[in-house]
């Protein structure tokens, strides 16, 4: 069979970065083709040329046979590519019609918009693929599952035949995710053709025909699920063998450090996003909050670091009340705090990484003396921490914001774990990190915990709740609608419980 | 192992369960509506005397069918009803929180209402006039709205209106007279001055990236020096001052129609700028929420990168509605010379370009909204001239400043928050 779309020796240079280093790929009419790498690996580079984005500097790309130049994504969309963003290409003051007819926008006349002709596309497009979606709705009044049935309708709208996914499943639950995959095997029953981006080694496995996976920028090599498996696919990834799970000793817990009583907080819109949650965590365990993101997660983990004020409820450290207390006095306490947005709320990005790595200590000794910092003092902090936590910089006196995700997330943990804590609070430890990061600091919160701390993980990954806590609560709307123990939690169980559905 | 009771799944009807917290209240508008009746009682009622009246005349316009009879109110008991108002909106405010902000607009709008009952007790004001000269008034803070419109939605901040507007009020001017009197001529040159300015605000902070409000400043700067220069070089000078004599534009009475008793001369009798400006908030309206143009324009001010994946031109785009916006300054501009006084004097825009973009906000960053915003700062720049003529004890300074008191209390959020679009100010980097 001839191929739908190759890539020829495709090389790609940013200034110090080789991003991709003569890549070949092809992808044939009707197939699912997963491209699979860690961040960093040339992915997004590939795809950004790919949909015109970007320009390579040497290499052809051919569309059935036929060379094409790519310069813009108009290009791309004229020769039926189309592209589905990690980050969603939807603006959310607009209705559903509004997103997906712009830019090829059905009109009366020349100039007036003809929304009952695209509201009448975008039906008959969910009816024939079963991606149910209401044209009139406003796309910020819509759950993220729903935006990226509107990203794909945004696709099938313009006659893409080929689909490229960027780290679809991102954002999604289990049963969303399932709900895409239906999707795209429909899709490709219709005669499109996938290439599916992902770093997530079961999804590749279960959804791909055909998996090429890149480290470095360059191919390492392709195979066909049934022929490899997820050991192979990592070390394939990372350079080398890597252990999946996490290894830990069965928690002995003490007593407990943190109480929560009949909390309720409020989000920025005013609205009670956490409802009434109780619980307990007890020195030497960590309690899992699983949870489809924007379940009340954010807002529960901000109130716990005093980020936010409770309008109701209890919160204790060690028998004493601290609900209200400032973020400065938790730290002094002993809680380490992970933020969800490492880059929002836990860096200050142009910052050298030694500043950052002193921001919940740099007023007291001996990093401050007499309100005058002591840069000796930090730049000796710095270069301890950067070596005992395998923090890859050049300096410690670069900006953070050059480092990579995963040395950045590092930096964090360096500061909240390098000191005696009694309780960690991490929100996200794992979010957009590689292979590797998450295998480090996974380990790194388990040891926390074996030095005695209490700890409270939030997380959206269900994976990453199953194999790193020892007790799971379950959030949905501002709830704890489960509570369990995690040797006696599976998937289904957790996934049904993470979208409002109870277990019989 | 654990002390908590293992709660396990949990039925949908108890997820839905209401909040044990009921509706926060909102003191601020009630505690401002319980002042603002205090202050109805401290300041008016006591000083005013039993058994004076106040007359609102309706005077204007012509012929025996636009003659209305005036209206007699008894001030002291107006003023009583007036304050028992601002309390009802008061307890309004309490016991429903979610309307708390209109409860507080309706007390205030209490408080004029008295305001004008105890300035004009034992005297009579022409209520007629007065809200002509609030719709005049409106016409040139609307059309800087619109200018500012358009630009943010595009996800271009536009603080240089005052400055385009000055340039144009300058360029209509000389445009008139260069031209031998014809203002449409001078119409035409002050909407090229305008969009001029534009194209120099687009290409410093669209091409070049710089912040968006120092191009604006520097624009502002350069118009003031620009225009006092040229006018104090040949507009004050005897041999050329023939240049500052352009005119205006007549009034336009619709026939039948301005005949209507308090509407026709409010609404039928007016300027052309008036008309014109009804026109562009009507069509600018349909421009941005009806056309293609105006889904890309608000596309590129809320997500321009989103824009961009779909191959539309956010340069373009953007350059499209600065460009636009520039040619509405430059339409605000020409009012204050040739749809007004017929002359221009340096600097006489006098921070109505800010008052604008004062307006776009309390509007939305709507058409309609900006034009409902106008209206109201033309209404307090319109009391304070009312007021001086009837020679109420308050310094005449303090007066001047009372639109410029509700901007201030308009944009500090009082009345409630808007929303800028998503991208207003950033600019884009491919």
């Amino acid at each position: 069979m001839e191929p739908i779309l190759e890539l020829k020796g495709i090389v790609k240079r940013f200034p110090g970065v080789l991003a991709n280093d003569h890549i070949d790929l092809t992808l044939y009419p009707g197939e699912i083709h997963a491209l699979l790498g860690e961040n960093g690996a040339g992915k997004s580079t590939l795809m950004n040329i790919l949909y015109g984005l970007i320009a390579p500097d040497e290499g052809s790309i051919l569309i059935r046979g036929e060379p094409v130049t790519l310069r813009s994504p108009a290009d791309a969309i004229a020769r039926g590519i189309g592209m589905v963003h990690q980050h969603f290409m939807l603006i959310p003051v607009m209705t559903v019609a509004e997103n997906v007819m712009l830019g090829q926008e059905s009109t009366r006349g020349r100039f007036f918009l003809d929304t009952r002709r695209v509201s009448q596309r975008i039906r008959e497009l969910s009816a024939r693929y079963g991606l149910e979606v209401d044209p009139d709705a406003l796309v910020q009044h819509l759950p993220v599952g729903v935006q990226q049935r509107v990203e794909i309708i945004k696709v099938l709208y313009r006659d893409a035949q080929i689909l490229i996914l960027d780290e679809p499943t991102a954002v999604l639950t289990p049963q969303e995710v399932e709900e895409l995959f239906a999707i795209l095997r429909n899709l490709v029953k219709s005669g499109h053709s996938l290439l599916f981006i992902t770093h997530k080694l079961k999804e590749a496995l279960s959804l791909a025909d055909r998996i090429t996976v890149v480290r470095q920028g360059r191919v390492v090599g392709t195979r066909r699920p049934e022929e490899t498996s997820e050991e192979e696919l990592a070390a394939m990834m990372v350079g080398r063998d890597v252990v999946l799970s996490v290894e830990k000793a069965p928690a002995r817990p003490g007593k407990p450090v943190l109480t929560v009583d009949n909390l309720w907080v409020e989000s920025d819109q005013g609205q009670p996003a956490v409802r009434g949650v109780s619980f307990e965590v007890r020195a030497g365990e960590i309690l899992g909050i699983a949870g489809v993101q924007g379940n009340g997660q954010t807002e529960l983990m901000e109130a716990l670091f005093g980020l936010r004020k409770p309008y109701a409820g209890r919160i204790l450290i060690d028998g004493h009340e601290v609900t209200g207390a400032s973020p400065r006095q938790l730290a002094e306490m002993g809680v380490g705090y992970i933020p969800e947005d490492r880059q929002r709320d836990g860096l200050i990005l142009p910052f050298p990484v030694a500043e950052n790595l002193v921001l919940n200590r740099y007023h007291q000794p001996p990093y401050s003396q007499r309100g005058v910092l002591q840069r000796d003092q930090i730049r000796e902090n710095a270069e301890q921490l950067v070596k005992a936590f395998d923090i890859r910089a050049s300096s410690v006196q670069v900006p953070v914001q050059t480092l990579s995700g995963g040395n950045q997330q590092k930096v964090i943990a360096a500061r909240e774990l390098s000191r005696p804590i009694k309780l960690l609070l991490a929100s996200q430890p794992t979010r957009g990190l590689d292979v590797g990061s998450i295998e480090y600091i996974h380990k790194q919160i388990v040891e926390a915990r074996d030095r005695g701390a209490a700890v409270v993980v939030v997380s959206t990954e269900l994976d990453e709740i199953l194999s790193l806590s020892d007790r799971i609560a379950v959030l949905y709307r501002g709830r704890v609608v489960g509570l369990l123990e995690s040797r006696e939690a599976d998937r289904t169980q957790l996934g049904l419980l993470m979208t409002g559905g109870s277990v019989a | 192992m654990s002390q908590l009771q293992p709660v396990g799944p949990v039925s949908a009807d108890l997820l839905e369960e209401a909040a044990p917290v009921v509706e926060p209240k909102r003191w601020g508008p009630v505690v401002a509506s319980v002042l603002v009746a205090l202050a109805i009682a401290v300041l008016f009622i006591r000083v005013v005397p039993d058994g004076v009246v106040t007359t609102f005349r309706m005077a204007g316009g012509q012929g025996a069918a636009a003659r209305v009879a005036p209206w007699v109110i008894p001030s002291r008991p107006g003023l009583v009803v007036l304050a028992l108002f601002a309390l009802a909106m008061a307890v309004w405010a309490y016991r429903a929180p979610r309307r708390a902000n209109l409860a507080l607009g309706l007390a205030l709008l209490s408080f004029v209402g008295a305001f004008l009952i105890w300035a004009a007790a034992g005297k009579s004001l022409n209520l007629l006039a007065m809200l002509q000269s609030t719709l005049v008034r409106a016409v040139p803070l609307t059309l800087a709205a619109l200018s500012g419109v358009m630009c943010e939605r595009s996800g271009v901040i536009n603080i240089a209106i005052e400055g385009m507007m000055l340039t144009a009020a300058f360029g209509a001017v000389l445009g008139t007279t260069l031209s031998g009197g014809s203002l449409w001529i001078g119409l035409l040159v002050a909407m090229l001055t305008g969009l001029l300015m534009a194209w120099v605000h687009g290409v410093l902070s669209i091409k070049y990236k710089v912040d968006q409000i120092v191009s604006g400043t520097v624009i502002n700067i350069l118009a003031v020096g620009l225009t006092s220069y040229l006018s104090g070089r040949f507009l004050q000078d005897p041999a050329f001052n023939w240049l500052n004599r352009a005119g205006t534009f007549a009034p336009v009475k619709i026939p039948v129609l301005n005949r209507i008793p308090v509407i026709g001369p409010l609404l039928f009798e007016g300027n052309f700028f008036f008309y014109l400006t009804i026109a562009l908030v009507i069509g600018l309206s349909i421009l941005l929420f009806r056309t293609r143009f105006g889904l890309r324009v608000r596309a590129v001010g809320e997500h321009p990168r989103a824009a961009d994946t779909l191959g539309v031109n956010v340069y373009l785009m953007r350059y499209a509605a600065v460009l636009l916006g520039g040619v509405l300054a430059g339409l605000g501009g020409a009012y204050f010379t040739i749809g007004s006084v017929g002359r221009f004097d340096e600097q006489m825009t006098a921070g109505r370009g800010f008052i604008g973009l004062a307006a776009m906000i309390f509007g939305n960053w709507t058409p309609a909204g900006a034009f409902g915003a106008s209206l109201l700062f033309g209404f307090a720049d319109s009391l304070q001239t009312r007021l001086q003529i009837l020679g109420i004890p308050i310094p005449s300074e303090f007066l001047l400043m009372a639109p410029y008191i509700v901007t201030i209390v308009v944009i500090s959020g009082l009345v409630g928050r808007a929303t800028p679009p998503a991208a207003d100010g950033q600019p884009y980097e491919k």
